[in-house]
């Protein structure tokens, strides 16, 4: 199959699936009990009415539902309930930003120590050093970031007074949250890291490779890496995606105003608008990415046929 | 339908089909073998073992305070000879609200990795072996299951109906078993079309006996190892939103509320993080040691790593 027919496809296939998550989503949240402005209790009638009239929330369900998912497509959400000043996509768009660099940055660290431990413990397989950096990295996967937070800030920020504690301003202030952030997938990538490399050093290629006589490095890093590594590169993906999940914990902790902190203030203060247009855009965004993760993919193993 | 759910006591051992002669050991005789040899896996039982009696029995244990009782006059204070955790700003005993905050975190991780088994080894099973459009539709609500942004639907669950210990429970579970049914059902896919159940086919043997003898002691290697990894998820997202005020409510604890409390009074009280953090992270820690020490017992691909 060529490229351009397996992306139209890809990107078909992501139409369904964006309409039954917009649908799960939209009727999850209108069946939940308490409405947005339930909680300001001395709304007069007459204001709730004209504040239901506003959003549109005194039409017909199935009325609702089509509008919503008309404007949807446009990725327009309407106003915030909690913020009516200012639209939905205003708010993504802001947070975006600050997101995006938190997870980028400890993505980026997770790669560039990841995989050299992971590569080095392949290399001395089952030897002390393996164990150790391979038990380092279990240790790494088993601590919660919210565990991790509060002990680097305790450690880094309030006793040694080396990074600022919290807040998202200078550049110092972002090593705490990336680092935060990015130490389970360091150890997860080394671990993907060195189970590929393991597999790859036993192939084949890699013996015809040594038997024409290229140093060890060579043989390693040119022709092992590449394949080795696939397991790493198909992780990307879920990466990810998990980082922005992992950053709700990490922005909540060290007051990064990010996409994941306004998620969950807007579940909490049942601002269904944000709540939907937030899940929406990070299904269309976690979609893409696994696309690209796919044709990075076909890229490095030219074994992979596009199907 | 009961294809390859059936319980592991009630199963035969696979035959043997490549042994040398005159050497008799079972598969599950070689796995036990391997994994007792592995230290790391058999010293991480052995502490999970003691976790579990200490909260199972922790009503039991002669000294330990009452983790509710309140002394307001004490305070909270260091690590001490008489509270070996130190306490809390109520002056509750640290030692006696970790144990008691490992039976919710255990608890919840069991019961929803039960959940996550019981739907997860089904349908996978039923996809894998039906296969042709059944196995489309199934496998391909499992895709849309798992381009949702789980974590924000069991967010979304939490906050908008209850947040009963019941609901965690479930929430946890559904968001788990996917990759379990993918597990199973790639499993029954490829075993259904290995020679050896071809041989069974062709010495006359019924579907039935193929799926009981040959099938389901095949996939179980791979579901005990990926269900020891499954409840140190269900642990770690349990208490990832018990620290976002999500999970547990008081006057229940897990280890996700104590670390939240304390990381509200971290500069104070340190010890508050770090004792409800470390029993998290060093279980944890254990489970993933035992899934790893198991995997590499149970799967036969990475067998020839262990040298």
């Amino acid at each position: 199959m060529n490229l351009w027919n397996f992306v139209a496809r890809r990107v078909l296939l992501m139409i369904p699936t964006l309409w039954a998550i917009a649908t799960i989503a939209f009727f999850m949240v209108h069946e939940a009990p308490g409405g947005p402005f339930q909680s300001e209790k001395e709304i007069p009638p007459e204001v709730k009415e004209q504040l239901l009239h506003k959003y549109g929330l005194d039409r017909p369900l199935g009325e609702q539902y089509l509008r919503f998912l008309s404007h949807a497509v446009r990725f327009d959400f309407g106003p915030s309930y909690k913020f009516p000043s200012r639209q939905v996509r205003e708010i993504i768009l802001d947070a975006l930003p600050v997101s995006a660099e938190l997870g980028g940055w400890a993505l980026l660290v997770a790669l560039l120590f990841g995989i050299p431990i992971g590569v080095f413990a392949a290399v001395h397989h089952n030897s002390r050093a393996d164990y150790a950096s391979m038990g380092l990295a279990l240790a790494g996967v088993s601590i919660p970031n919210f565990v991790l937070g509060p002990v680097l800030a305790l450690g880094l920020a309030l006793t040694l007074y080396l990074f600022p504690p919290a807040l998202w301003e200078s550049p110092s202030s972002r090593v705490l949250p990336v680092l935060t952030l990015a130490t389970a997938y360091v150890a997860y990538i080394a671990r993907l890291t060195r189970a590929g490399m393991l597999e790859v050093l036993g192939q084949d290629y890699v013996r015809t490779a040594r038997a024409k006589g290229l140093r060890e490095r060579a043989v390693v890093l040119k022709h092992a890496l590449r394949l080795g590594i696939l397991p790493v590169v198909s992780y990307l993906g879920p990466a990810a995606a998990r980082i922005m999940m992992g950053s709700i914990v990490v922005e909540s902790i060290f007051a990064v105003p990010g996409l994941g902190r306004y998620l969950v203030n807007a579940a909490f203060n049942r601002d269904y608008t944000l709540v939907l247009g937030e899940v929406l855009f990070y299904a269309t965004f976690l979609m893409v990415l696994n696309l690209l993760v796919d044709l990075l993919y076909t890229r490095l193993d030219p074994r992979v046929e596009l199907a | 339908m009961s294809i390859g759910i059936a319980p592991p006591a009630h199963v035969a051992p696979a035959p043997q089909l490549a042994l040398a002669p005159g050497r008799h050991s079972s598969l599950w005789g070689d796995a036990w073998r391997r994994l007792t040899r592995n230290r790391a896996a058999v010293l991480s039982a052995a502490f999970l073992l003691v976790v579990f009696v200490l909260a199972a029995g922790a009503a039991w244990l002669p000294g330990l305070a009452d983790p509710t009782a309140q002394d307001l006059r004490l305070g909270a204070t260091p690590p001490s000879f008489q509270h070996w955790f130190g306490t809390d700003d109520l002056g509750r005993d640290t030692l006696a609200r970790v144990i008691y905050g490992g039976r919710i975190s255990l608890l919840v991780g069991l019961v929803g990795t039960l959940v996550s088994l019981i739907v997860g080894v089904t349908w996978g099973a039923v996809a894998g072996y039906r296969g042709g459009a059944l196995d489309d539709v199934m496998m391909r609500i499992v895709d849309i299951l798992y381009s949702l942004p789980y974590i924000f639907l069991v967010i979304l669950l939490l906050v908008f109906f209850s947040r009963s210990l019941v609901m965690l429970f479930v929430a946890l579970g559904l968001v788990q078993w996917l990759t379990m049914a993918r597990i199973v059902r790639g499993q029954v896919l490829s075993l259904k079309r290995q020679t050896f159940v071809e041989a069974a086919r062709a010495l006359g043997a019924t579907d039935a006996a193929i799926i009981f003898r040959h099938i389901v002691p095949n996939t179980l290697g791979p579901v005990i190892v990926y269900t020891t990894l499954t409840v140190p998820a269900v642990i770690l997202q349990e208490a990832f939103l018990s620290f976002l005020g999500l999970g547990v409510q008081p006057p229940d604890a897990s280890w996700g509320t104590l670390v939240s409390d304390g990381a509200r009074v971290l500069v104070l009280f340190p010890w508050l993080v770090f004792f409800p953090g470390a029993a998290l992270s060093l279980t944890l820690l254990c489970f993933n040691f035992l899934g790893d020490g198991l995997r590499d017992a149970l799967d036969p691909q990475t067998r020839k790593d262990l040298g």
